[in-house]
């Protein structure tokens, strides 16, 4: 049974990419055969986080317009190699997608006998963040505890029960989650930034995972190694517990306290 | 919070009024959801017409699809401006 996973927010630059990397790696690391899709056509990034953007021969689109095979364009991990990556086109216009071909390549997925699909949608809600979310089976909405950002993710839980396949034939509603990240404790201590519970309130569904701000998500990114597979990153290890619930386990949330402060950065700020 | 910002004064928390703000905007968004496309044309064109007639604010409609057991109802609500207002607007008129 092949599950498709949308990763998906509406908003820009919420962690959508690394988001749908580090998940991927984590089903591949608990050994799930897994493809992870990059839908942004004309802004190809899933490859650079992934690190495989040299190997890059074949896209997405191509295998659409069918001008090469599934086989021929899905990249191989070099760490796991029940994962692979199918490459976002960065010449083809936005309406290179189609609805058609997109069934197509997921089906072929399917019978190829993939456990878990993880589409990386762009932001926006134009054609190509439709498509990936469209035959989804579950959602992540990646969220940032901040006014636009929450907006934002409620309009795709909007979209999430309409515009989709699950809820065009009247099927079971796509399962969401949330996943909150640029997550800050300190801040949320201070009553800058919405807590956890203030965004759960506010959108009505369950968190799937919080990761904590962390400078080890772009030293990750400056690398092509999902923050996933950094063992000292707190970034890494919510991630893995993100993987974990997905599926079915139970884990308390981490890193949702502010790391103790010693009593001259209290009298003196930090 | 170091000492130094304690004497500054406490800043204002404003996560809360970022919730605040948010539950507003959500609730109102969620119940425009899934209501007809034509609602917004409707309201601006029904403004234009009521406007012929009396001098009503931008926002004095509201236009909203309830649904009451398996029909729906189009649940119109036009304020007209008070009394003394509207004698104003009258008088300028006249004069």
């Amino acid at each position: 049974m092949t599950e498709f996973i949308v990763i998906t927010s509406g908003k820009g630059g919420v962690g959508k990419t690394t988001s749908s990397a580090s998940l991927a790696v984590g089903l591949a690391k608990r050994g799930k055969k897994v493809a992870v899709i990059d839908f942004d056509v004309g802004l190809r990034n899933l490859d650079l986080i992934m690190g495989c953007e040299r190997r890059v021969v074949y896209d997405f689109v191509n295998v659409i317009h069918q001008e090469c095979t599934l086989k021929q364009a899905l990249i191989k991990d070099k760490r796991y190699e029940s994962l692979h990556v199918l490459a976002a086109s960065q010449t083809r216009d936005k309406d290179a997608l189609t609805k058609e071909g997109v069934e197509r390549v997921l089906n072929e997925l399917k019978d190829e006998g993939f456990d878990y699909v993880i589409c990386d949608s762009p932001a926006g809600i134009e054609k190509g963040a439709f498509l990936a979310m469209y035959f989804a089976d579950r959602a992540v909405v990646v969220v940032n505890p901040e006014v636009s950002s929450v907006r934002d993710s409620d309009r795709i839980l909007g979209l999430l029960s309409s515009k989709t396949r699950r809820a065009e034939n009247g099927g079971p509603p796509v399962a969401q989650h949330l996943l909150l990240t640029r997550y800050n404790p300190v801040r949320v201590a201070a009553g800058d930034m919405m807590s956890i519970d203030d965004v759960k309130e506010i959108l009505g569904i369950e968190v799937l995972g919080v990761i904590p701000e962390s400078e080890g998500v772009l030293a990750a990114s400056n690398a092509g190694v999902p923050v996933i597979l950094d063992e000292a990153s707190h970034a890494g290890h919510a991630y893995d517990d993100a993987v974990a619930r997905l599926l079915g386990e139970e884990r308390p949330m981490r890193f949702l306290e502010a790391p103790k402060k010693g009593i001259l950065s209290r009298l003196f700020g930090s | 919070m170091g000492l130094f910002d304690f004497l500054r004064g406490s800043p204002k928390q404003t996560a809360t009024i970022a919730k605040e703000r948010l539950r507003i905007i959500v609730a109102q968004e969620r119940s425009a959801r899934g209501s007809p496309d034509y609602l917004p044309l409707l309201r601006r064109e029904l403004l234009e017409v009521i406007r012929k007639y009396v001098n009503v604010d931008q926002d004095a409609i509201d236009i909203q699809v309830k649904r009451d057991g398996d029909h729906e109802v189009l649940d119109l609500t036009v304020t007209l401006p008070d009394k003394a207002g509207a004698a104003a607007t009258a008088a300028a008129r006249e004069a």
